[in-house]
């Protein structure tokens, strides 16, 4: 199958079952919940807290003179986002098994909307964020326009993970188990419990390794711009997620073919 | 290998569809067969090491479909469950691909194979009208152009901004239906949607079909309603093994289909071995025998229109099943579904069967069949809400010819019938007329 212009103009064709998708997994999403959108602020918030009373407290981990409340949460509304996106992404085309069997549309759509759906909640959360520094006294710098833009990449790499796992999760339903795994042990490999400051040197070369990484340091930074920008990390994240994007991409493309045979 | 479908590409003038040898192949994996990652690998690794043969069965869906259809052809495509007309449908479809041969399409394609797909029971009627009109590629403007008529036509005005989980299954059918009415393409493929419904909203979509037929739209239509397909079609194909049977005139290949067909008359009062026949499902449970007797228990050779009499069907179970649900639909030469019969229905708990042999008896009567000849689809399925495979289903083999009786139709010929479905038991009343004396026979 081949990725040209007719492909695209398909997904141009089909855009607004892209944005149905998206708007069904809106509604849906807060539906007979009681704090309804709020919950996509209590979910990192709550988080924060807990890691600021264990980590940052009790611990006492090292936050590069930022208030470690502010330190954790600033990495935990991207963190909350991509993992959100990358699981609801990878299990989206098994979860919507009964339209892949009935109707063609571009099937790109499915694990694209879903990542697309938490962009909403990160924005949410995004907003407590400043309510934040302005709590602790912190200036609002001019980096904090940044940050929607660092959303990009990180929408990006998590959509090309979500497509890989998705499309291996309809030949096998291990992933269903390996994603919650996964995403449990990345919590502990990305700078966001500690900063990336206080991985010894040797380490660091496996520390890049991460595409996370220099992609949570960066939205850390453009929170509190005073330190240097960690230019090294943040361009390999970048690479990465670009190829991470392509190969995800291409390999979708070569694999929907037969989504509909073997889901 | 190559499948190609381009859309919109030259053609011939006036042609709708070119189906060039289109084969489809799936390979059924038999014996260890799991999609488990860890078992593939183990699996593969026995396989290279000559310690354990896999078995693939490899099975030709389609094999060498060639035809095309003009605009504005209503092609009904029939044949048996298995002979892969949902196969070529999905492939018109675009859901799966075809393992070679090429396709062409001329003009904007819609496909319903499902009625109200993508629905879902949080959202209200309008929110799935969106979302379902979306999903067959509608765009917002055209759905919300359309949504009063839609509404209305599927007559659920009152709850329309109700969640569709409070929908009952009728209410939901019809705005599925509704929705897919009104969707307006060049070219139409639709699966057997039209055995859905309560009658009267069956007739209103045939008659919506029938108006787009009107309006110069290809349609192509699968079905087992053979009364709509001669009715509704210019022309019908049947697939049989894969392959175009035959193709043309809906009177005539309906004609050779059902006389091809594979039926089995019942001798006597019973048809035995029904192992032989091709059934479909897991086969974990079987009927192996359908009898029909009389309510002492003897043979009833003869079933005649208002008789009481008892179905005993046989079984094998091959393993411990619970609750199995036991069943079977009785259906007219048409393949008109007339009645169903099933201990699920009938609010009854079959507990555990264990494996081996044993029958079931079900009480009928007074039989409201008019004479002529049915079918049995016999069944039997899991028990499990909405979900696991058949056990067992034999479709369309089972014959049996109900005779007329003097009690119901005294004087009347079979062939003066009209082509009515059932009869309800009825006496006539002469007390209220005028008569001329020495006519009261």
């Amino acid at each position: 199958m081949k990725i040209n212009r007719e492909y695209f103009r398909e997904i141009w064709q089909y855009r607004e079952i892209f944005y149905f998708f998206v708007w069904r997994d809106v509604k849906v999403r807060y539906k007979q919940t009681v704090l309804g959108a709020l919950w996509a602020v209590l979910q990192p918030f709550l988080t924060m807290v807990v890691f600021t009373l264990f980590f940052g407290k009790i611990a006492k981990m090292p936050s590069d003179g930022i208030p470690y409340p502010v330190f954790s949460y600033a990495a935990l509304v991207p963190w909350t986002y991509f993992s959100g996106a990358l699981s609801m992404s990878g299990s989206s085309l098994v979860g919507n098994s009964h339209l892949m069997t009935k109707i063609y549309f571009p099937r790109v759509a499915v694990p694209a909307s879903s990542a697309i759906v938490g962009l909403i909640d990160f924005a949410i959360a995004s907003v407590i964020l400043v309510g934040l520094l302005l709590y602790f006294d912190m200036p609002l710098s001019w980096g904090l326009l940044a940050w929607p833009l660092l959303a990009i990449p990180l929408f990006l790499l998590a959509l090309g993970i979500g497509l890989i796992l998705a499309s291996l999760n309809v030949k096998y339903r291990d992933i269903k188990y390996v994603i919650p795994f996964g995403i449990q042990l990345l919590l502990f490999a990305t700078p966001i419990i500690y900063p990336s400051s206080i991985i010894p040197e040797q380490y660091r070369s496996i520390f890049l390794l991460n595409p996370l990484s220099g992609l949570i340091e960066a939205f850390r930074f453009v929170v509190l711009p005073s330190r240097n920008f960690p230019l090294e990390s943040f361009l390999t994240s970048l690479g990465a997620t670009i190829v991470i994007f392509v190969v995800g991409f291409v390999y979708f493309r070569k694999t929907e073919r037969y989504f509909a045979d073997i889901i | 290998m190559q499948a190609n479908h381009e859309e919109g590409v030259g053609g011939n003038m006036g042609q709708a569809l070119a189906l060039e040898i289109i084969s489809k192949k799936y390979t059924i994996q038999t014996g260890g067969g799991s999609d488990r990652f860890t078992d593939i690998v183990v699996n593969g690794v026995m396989n290279k090491l000559g310690l354990r043969k896999r078995k693939e069965e490899i099975l030709w869906a389609l094999k060498d479909v060639t035809f095309t259809v003009d605009q504005g052809e209503v092609v009904g495509i029939i044949g048996r469950n298995g002979a892969g007309k949902s196969t070529l449908l999905k492939i018109l479809s675009r859901i799966t691909y075809p393992t070679y041969g090429t396709m062409r399409v001329e003009g904007r394609v819609g496909s319903l194979l499902e009625v109200g797909t993508g629905f879902h029971e949080d959202l209200s009627g309008r929110e799935n009208v969106f979302l379902n009109g979306s999903i067959l590629g509608m765009t917002k403007k055209q759905i919300q152009a359309r949504m009063d008529t839609i509404i209305d036509f599927a007559e659920v005005e009152r709850f329309i901004d109700t969640p569709i989980k409070r929908y009952s299954s009728g209410m939901k059918l019809r705005l599925g239906f509704s929705v897919a009415a009104h969707l307006d393409t060049d070219i139409l493929f639709m699966d057997e949607v039209l055995a859905v419904g309560d009658a009267g909203f069956q007739k209103k979509c045939l008659d919506a079909m029938g108006e787009s037929r009107k309006s110069g739209r290809t349609i192509l239509f699968v079905s087992h309603n053979m009364a709509a397909v001669e009715s509704l079609c210019s022309r019908a194909i049947w697939i049989e093994g894969g392959k175009v049977q035959e193709d043309g005139k809906p009177a005539e290949v309906i004609r050779s289909y059902m006389g091809i067909y594979g039926r089995q008359q019942l001798v006597g009062n019973r048809l035995a071995d029904l192992d032989r026949f091709k059934y479909v499902g897991t086969g974990e449970i079987r009927y192996t025998q359908v009898e029909f007797l009389e309510m002492e228990g003897s043979p009833k050779n003869i079933i005649l229109s208002g008789d009481i009499f008892i179905v005993r069907l046989h079984y094998k179970a091959f393993v411990p099943l619970r609750n199995p649900n036991f069943g079977f639909k009785v259906c007219n030469q048409m393949g008109t579904c007339i009645t169903t019969f099933s201990t699920k229905l009938a609010g009854i708990d079959t507990s555990l069967v264990v494996p081996g042999e044993g029958y079931v008896d079900v009480e009928i009567g007074p039989l409201t069949l008019l004479p002529g000849n049915y079918f049995l689809d016999l069944t039997i399925h899991p028990q499990l809400e909405g979900g696991g495979d058949i056990y067992y289903g034999l479709f369309d083999y089972v014959e049996f010819s109900v005779e007329t009786t003097g009690r119901f139709f005294s004087r009347i010929e079979e062939t003066e019938f009209n082509p009515a479905l059932v009869f309800f038991p009825s006496r006539w009343k002469l007390e209220g007329m005028n008569l001329a004396p020495g006519n009261s026979a």
